[in-house]
């Protein structure tokens, strides 16, 4: 098997090699990829959405309805991974296995984790707060405020955390990110628009048709970072612990 | 040999990818435990993540992000010069979505090789081949 998996990806690699000839050069400005699309996005940007930061204009305003698409692919990874490993709960009691020494709560990790995980919180809503002005946006934020919480389940234990939070609203608040975009979405056809058209939400807010935008697309990335954050943690929370959601690592 | 040379500056970027993509294929085909054949998958597709967002970059060119971004004010360049200090956007916004989609696959697969090792015991994929036969 191993020498068949070698010939092969040395007969492609020796393909792709050739390629690569017809590729332009790394670094060139005029290569078709930078002349026709992405040049009408850098100038007109600016004057339609009012946002600066080009990647978070594109990704939630130019192609909102591919986002939305995109953030109903976690939802459903988070889903699918629940539904393929979670048991029901078993009646009888499982004998709690005691933890071997040196892997029960460590001192200095567990206050290590209490002052940073304040701080990455904050700095999470930061990144959702200030995609538009700086890199970040709802994805990345999302992840690191999800990754906070994984934190301090790897310090203390799952069940500390999933006594805070419980995996039933755990669930229900990822659906409410993705709920959050899409009635975005649909208030815009309310109001006379297109779908995801944050145009039309100057009507409400009272803003210009251009600011418009710019509030609609941080309405759709805190959609997508309750969800993200709250699929990340049941992601980690469903594998860690097999599905039995008791221990974890 | 002068060619030679320029054809090397100009695409030794794409070849380090394209390694990087025939590790990930191997791992793929001729691993036998899931693990790997997953670790491999991620390989795959960080390779193919890092070939889009090279295709944006533009020599001289600053990060996608108007108006806070380095250099003169846009007011007293024209729209060429613009376009030209500023990255191609579209790649990055694309392997933003790939980077997340490729998360959740991700997650998936480890949840389904769980899976898979509870029933069958095992995670090489030749003793599972074994167990099903004799099913």
């Amino acid at each position: 098997m191993k020498v068949v998996s070698l010939v092969l990806t040395l007969a492609l690699g020796a393909l792709l090699l050739l390629a690569t000839e017809d590729l332009p050069n790394w670094g060139d400005s005029d290569s078709p990829a930078s002349l026709h699309l992405s040049n009408y996005y850098i100038e007109n940007s600016m004057e339609q959405t009012s946002v600066p930061n080009l990647v978070t204009s594109v990704l939630a305003d130019y192609r909102s309805y591919d986002t939305m698409f995109e953030t109903t692919v976690i939802f459903c990874a988070g889903i699918t991974v629940l539904t393929i490993l979670r048991r029901s709960h078993r009646k009888k009691k499982k004998e709690v296995k005691p933890r071997p020494k040196g892997q029960d709560h460590d001192l200095i990790l567990i206050s290590a984790a209490r002052m940073i995980a304040p701080m990455m919180q904050l700095f999470a809503l930061y990144v959702v707060a200030h995609g538009h002005h700086s890199p970040g946006g709802g994805f990345q934020g999302g992840v690191i405020f999800g990754a906070s919480f994984i934190l301090l389940a790897l310090a203390y234990d799952l069940e500390t955390v999933l006594a805070r939070l419980k995996e039933r609203s755990v669930l229900i608040m990822s659906g409410i990110g993705v709920a959050i975009y899409v009635g975005i979405g649909t208030i815009c056809l309310v109001l006379g628009g297109n779908f995801l058209d944050y145009g039309a939400w100057s009507k409400v807010l009272g803003v210009s048709v251009v600011e418009a935008h710019s509030h609609g697309m941080l309405g759709v990335e805190i959609g997508v970072a309750i969800t993200v954050m709250f699929i990340m943690f049941s992601l980690y929370a469903d594998l860690s612990s097999g599905g039995e959601m008791d221990e974890g690592l | 040999m002068d060619e030679l040379i320029t054809a090397i500056i100009g695409k030794y970027n794409y070849w380090a990818f394209l390694i990087l993509l025939l590790i990930g294929l191997h791992a793929m085909i001729s691993k036998n435990n899931l693990v790997k054949k997953v670790i491999g998958m991620s390989i795959f597709q960080s390779a193919i993540i890092l070939f889009y967002v090279s295709i944006g970059y533009k020599k001289g060119a600053s990060i996608p992000i108007l108006s806070h971004g380095h250099g003169p004010e846009p007011i007293h360049q024209t729209a060429a010069q613009i376009v030209a200090g500023i990255a191609n956007p579209l790649p990055h916004v694309l392997m933003l979505t790939a980077i997340v989609v490729g998360v959740s696959t991700l997650g998936v697969a480890l949840a389904i090789i769980q899976k898979i090792n509870r029933v069958y015991d095992t995670i090489e994929e030749d003793e599972i081949l074994e167990k099903i036969k004799e099913c």
